[in-house]
């Protein structure tokens, strides 16, 4: 039970989301969790502005069910499955994000210096995580994918776009954490 | 109704998955792009290595989905701009919010309400994705 309550290794964890694709694509469906964004803007009526929303999004249900599940299983995880321990982070990292003035680094999944109600709530925070959705949400959907479609589904399936696209995840996500970052926080 | 208890169950399965694998901390995916934990790389790397061995088998062995139809995965577009683009801006965000559209929604379960304002601005990225579409090099 300890083993269980512990945080998996990637050994463990890696393997597990081969088998949530494997599922999903045996289920007949695919494995994508950014679709259904496209999917939300539909259901709120996106087809009155742009002919990309125009879709029969009722053949979207079984992948919102999925992100059901998900809000579910992150309920359960931290409920029932958590021991409270600190993160087992790089020494470095910690010390990284201690120049930046993050404490208690590793306490929770989340830094408060980006999620705490206090931190949003405040006009530089409230920016940064909209902006920072706003990327996410604009980026995967010209990517046509994010990490679950491409990284796991695309590469799985030795598509090469997957592999242009998680090429550039990474080009961003280095640019932000290694020249942005460093900038947004002091 | 049945018929979406199984995605249920999937979607609590990953959910549990990606609490418990950390990849939806804010501080794996910082650590990942500053190459100092091995961790992120191990996941994605072992999921794609017994993905692609779980997609030939599928394919080598016609084995057909429970709605017994031929397994088929979409193939993407071909182009180059749109993944160099689309990803780069992708991996900004990724990186500045610490969570990718799975583990989003994964966080609001566990009780960080304040993503509700991530999601809704991840929304009308997609939206807004959708307006200008037409006018974006793909």
């Amino acid at each position: 039970m300890d083993i269980l309550l512990q945080p998996w290794p990637w050994y463990v964890s890696g393997p597990l989301f081969s088998v949530v694709m494997l599922l999903l694509v045996y289920f007949g469906k695919t494995f994508g969790m950014s679709s259904n964004l496209r999917t939300l803007c539909s259901i709120a009526g996106g087809a009155k502005y742009a002919d990309f929303f125009k879709f029969d999004w009722k053949a979207q249900r079984w992948n919102l069910t999925v992100v059901l599940g998900a809000i579910i299983g992150g309920y359960i995880a931290v409920t029932f499955l958590s021991d409270g321990s600190t993160m087992n982070l790089n020494e470095q990292t910690i010390t990284d994000l201690e120049a930046f003035g993050f404490s208690g680094i590793g306490d929770n999944l989340l830094p408060d210096e980006i999620y705490s109600w206090e931190a949003v709530l405040s006009a530089k925070g409230m920016v940064i995580i909209i902006i920072a959705g706003f990327l996410v949400g604009f980026g995967t959907r010209y990517a046509g994918g994010c990490t679950s479609g491409h990284a796991i589904t695309g590469l799985s399936n030795l598509q090469l776009p997957s592999l242009l696209a998680v090429f550039g995840f990474f080009i961003g996500g280095l640019v932000m954490t290694h020249l942005l970052l460093p900038l947004i926080f002091r | 109704m049945m018929k979406f208890i199984k995605f249920l169950l999937v979607g609590i399965f990953f959910g549990i998955v990606l609490v418990k694998s950390e990849a939806v901390s804010w501080y794996r995916i910082f650590e990942m792009f500053k190459f100092q934990a091995f961790h992120m790389y191990g996941i994605i790397g072992s999921a794609v290595l017994l993905g692609i061995g779980f997609i030939w088998t599928l394919k080598r062995a016609n084995i057909k989905s429970i709605e017994g139809e031929p397994i088929h995965l979409p193939p993407k577009q071909k182009s180059f701009a749109r993944y160099i683009l689309g990803g780069s801006i992708f991996g900004l965000g990724w990186a500045l919010a610490g969570a990718c559209p799975g583990p989003m929604y994964v966080l609001l379960g566990t009780g960080v309400f304040s993503m509700i304002i991530v999601i809704a601005a991840a929304v009308l990225g997609t939206f807004v994705y959708g307006l200008v579409k037409n006018r974006l090099p793909h």
